[in-house]
């Protein structure tokens, strides 16, 4: 059971990587599919390790991706990776 | 499991203009980064948005200003500092953040930079070091490594970068920090420490531009400059300034550097005006507002 | 809305056209200015330093002239009135922050002291040659309303008739005084705060959410409001829509700077100013501004003393230029005369909009001091013939 998941909003997304590249348990990939303006946005590979932290969410600079806790699991909103 | 069961909200949307975005920004570029810790850092000081304001110069980062919602001014080219000045002065209950790039507030601007921090003007600014004019088309800044290409210096330039927390540190600014745009949370907390922070504070972040720097200088994409960032980085909190300069391809020294007290600007005004200083409520509101009898 | 008493100096006082136009910024409202010291405008400023304190205010010495010229505008949307200070170099180095003023639609009050240039020229001696400047300085199509005093007392009323335009018209407005009424000292008798109207601010009438910064209605001058009041602004020097938000193409511009120049252009009337005297029956009027119009008076004298029909027409508003009366004056008279301490600027104007009606004939000086009455005669006397 995952403790956390995202939220991406694909239009606004411009394939830049950062949130694959810096997501601390590897959840995310690139996929092959494009948005309307020809980027890949990232989908889930690993979702069950995802742990809601929303690192993703703070390097993606185009607020395309959003990492939110599930609620009841007072998992310490951790600084990993940095 | 479904996403639409929970209220799934990034709080930093409530900072942005939805109008706005997307913003113009090329793919990868570090200044939506920043904003994010930012949005952040405001957010988590419970700073009275409604008493915030940006003010911004002309520049790629320079956009930062019209994407916040918040009371935005998007001024000229390197001036955004005095316009926050005369903000700050004329309504003392704002906070006022100057979010620009490095060309805007180092070199056209670079002389309100200096007299801003020997003033401890009660501004924090907020530097977007992509060390280029990008909004220009790539061409050499202040803060562009010597030896880097760019399309007005195609040999190279022929001149040293400027350190710039060395500068405002020597102009007497009270709170000099430097991260790169891939220190998100540290910038968070940095810029968290110092919107609560009385007096000329100066943050630095350095930023990917893979259109004209990365590029211009086969560094490859931004994704291989944050990772670059991540590799050359060193953090040293409390380093004297005259050792944070950054030399092309060597260490990139970051952290607080200085926290200080210094009394600010006003506090000093009232502090040696004393009795000769006479607040001023406002008139009562008379009824009549409807402009002069006399025509103007 | 009329003055804070807190503010005006009533009474009669001796006093110099700078410290006159400091007291009529005060008199205005403003409290709070930014500048660079510049001879020979630094009385204005060294006299507000002492005096802003006492009413609640501020004056703060910028870095340089392109500071000055733009934290007053922080100041504006800061919700303060505000000032700048400065003569022909420091004008110079304004002229990108009258371009924003005017796009972003600022009210304030640009004061030039004007003395010889170009360059620095003669910084302690007279001359009226940054009136184009005035005009047309800043890049890019906007316009200004220049106004031109004659004497200390009216550098005070006037200061205060620029903050009220500024207001109005939510305009830059250019104060254009010269060496000889900056250093003039006279009697200047400022009323009490009573008898003195004021110009509100056009503040928002709307709440946030249904307000729009840059929407104007019928007299096409928006409402505003400021820093601080919960109403999320946008303002940008690039061209931009009802929202304030950046919209850059054709259309957006025609629409906004159409607006900029139709709001000055529909008042044209309302800013005619002018002191007007003999013009019914006259051969020839003498067209001036400033204190060349104290000169001309002189020559005025003497050319009736020598039966000559002369009219005297003083332009206190230069810019926008009041283009019906001069048109409908050159169709009565054989020649307008004009004297500048320049080598000929207005006097452009003039031609332009006498269209060819009568003679015009410019008095070109290049400043330095002021003319002698004769040579402006002389030029009567041609007219005349
Ligand atoms: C007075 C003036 N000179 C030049 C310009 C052109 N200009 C616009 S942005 C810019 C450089 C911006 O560089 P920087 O501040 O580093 O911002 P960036 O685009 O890199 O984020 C220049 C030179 C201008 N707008 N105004
Ligand atoms: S929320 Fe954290 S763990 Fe989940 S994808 Fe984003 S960075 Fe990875
Ligand atoms: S960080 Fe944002 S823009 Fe970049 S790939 Fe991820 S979602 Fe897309
Ligand atoms: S040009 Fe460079 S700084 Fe400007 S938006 Fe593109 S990547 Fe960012
Ligand atoms: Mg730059």
């Amino acid at each position: 059971m995952p403790k956390g998941s995202v939220a991406i909003t694909t239009e606004r997304c411009k394939g830049c990587g950062f949130c694959v590249e810096f997501c601390p348990t590897h959840v995310l990939e690139l996929s092959n599919a494009f948005n309307a303006k020809g980027y890949h946005p990232p989908h889930m590979l690993n979702a069950e390790k995802c742990s809601g932290c929303n690192l993703c969410g703070m390097y993606c600079p185009d607020f395309a991706i959003f990492g939110y806790k599930y609620p009841d699991q007072k998992a310490q909103k951790g600084e990993q990776g940095q | 499991m479904s996403t639409t069961e929970l209220h799934v909200h990034n709080p930093v949307e409530d900072l942005l203009r939805q109008d706005r975005v997307p913003t113009i920004w090329c793919p990868g570029c570090g200044i939506g980064t920043t904003v994010n810790s930012f949005a952040h850092a405001l957010l988590g000081q419970q700073i009275n948005l409604q008493k915030t304001a940006i003010v911004s110069g002309i520049g790629c980062s320079g956009r930062v200003s019209g994407y916040m919602n918040l009371d935005s001014f998007h001024t000229t080219h390197g001036r955004a500092i005095p316009f926050a000045t005369g903000l700050k002065l004329a309504n003392p209950e704002l906070t006022v953040i100057v979010y620009s790039g490095d060309g805007d507030l180092t070199s056209i601007g670079g002389n309100h930079l200096i007299h801003a921090a020997r003033r401890n003007m009660d501004i924090m600014v907020v530097c977007v070091n992509n060390m280029i004019y990008a909004m220009t088309g790539g061409q050499a800044a202040a803060t562009t490594p010597g030896a880097s290409n760019s399309t007005t210096t195609p040999y190279g330039a022929f001149e040293p970068e400027l350190n710039m927390a060395q500068l405002v540190d020597a102009a007497g600014a009270c709170f000099v920090a430097r991260w790169t745009a891939f220190h998100v949370m540290q910038l968070e907390r940095t810029m968290a420490k110092a919107l609560k922070k009385k007096g000329f504070r100066f943050i630095e972040i350095l930023s990917p531009c893979p259109t004209y720097y990365q590029r211009k200088n086969n560094m490859g994409d931004a994704l291989a400059a944050m990772v670059d960032y991540k590799k050359r980085s060193k953090i040293k909190n409390g380093c004297p300034t005259w050792e944070t300069a950054l030399e092309p391809g060597g260490e990139i020294v970051v952290g607080e550097f200085v926290d200080r007290e210094r009394e600010d600007y006003l506090t000093r005004m009232r502090r040696q005006l004393g009795s000769h200083y006479s607040e001023f409520p406002p008139q009562p509101e008379e009824q009549e507002s409807e402009g002069c009898e006399k025509e103007c | 809305m009329k003055a804070d008493q807190r503010c005006v100096m009533t009474g009669t006082h001796f006093i110099n056209g700078d410290a006159a136009c400091c007291e009529g910024a005060l008199s205005a409202g403003a409290r709070f200015a930014a500048g660079y010291p510049i001879t020979p405008s630094t009385e204005i400023v060294e006299r507000f330093a002492a005096r802003a304190p006492q009413v609640g205010g501020l004056f703060i010495q910028m870095e340089d002239e392109l500071a000055s010229s733009i934290a007053i505008q922080g100041m504006v949307w800061g919700g303060q009135k505000s000032f700048t200070v400065t003569s022909g170099p420091g004008y110079s180095l304004m002229m990108e922050h009258i371009g924003l003023a005017a796009i972003s639609e600022t009210p304030c009050v640009f004061v030039d002291v004007q003395r010889g240039g170009p360059s620095t020229g003669l910084p302690t001696l007279p001359a009226q040659g940054d009136m184009m400047q005035a005009r047309f300085g800043s890049h890019g199509d906007y316009v200004t309303i220049a106004i031109c005093p004659n004497s200390p007392q009216e550098c005070y009323d006037l200061t205060v008739k620029c903050f009220n335009l500024a207001e109005k018209f939510r305009v830059p407005v250019m104060f254009m005084m010269d060496e000889c009424v900056g250093h003039m000292t006279e009697k200047v008798v400022i009323p009490p705060a009573e008898e003195i109207d004021l110009y509100p601010r056009r503040h928002a009438s709307k709440p946030p959410g249904e307000f729009q910064l840059f929407e104007a209605g019928e007299e096409l001058v928006p409402e505003m409001a400021h820093a601080g009041e919960g109403y999320k602004l946008y303002v940008t020097g690039l061209t931009h829509d009802k929202r304030g938000y950046p919209a850059l193409n054709p259309a957006a511009q025609r629409e906004l700077v159409g607006r900029l120049f139709e709001k000055i252009r529909r008042a044209q009337d309302e800013l005619t100013m002018v002191e007007a005297e003999g013009l019914e029956d006259a051969d020839v009027v003498v067209v001036s501004y400033g204190i060349t119009s104290r000169v001309a008076q002189k020559a005025i004298q003497a050319a009736r003393d020598k039966g000559l029909k002369v009219g005297k027409l003083r332009l206190i508003c230069v810019w926008p230029f009041p283009e019906k009366l001069i048109r409908e004056l050159a169709g009565k008279v054989k020649a307008l005369v004009m004297p500048e301490l320049n080598m000929g600027q207005v006097v452009l104007e003039l031609e332009r909009c006498a269209g060819g009606q009568c003679k015009v004939i410019g008095v070109p000086h290049p400043g330095g001091t002021v003319h002698k009455p004769v040579e402006i005669l002389e030029a009567i006397e041609r007219g005349a013939r």
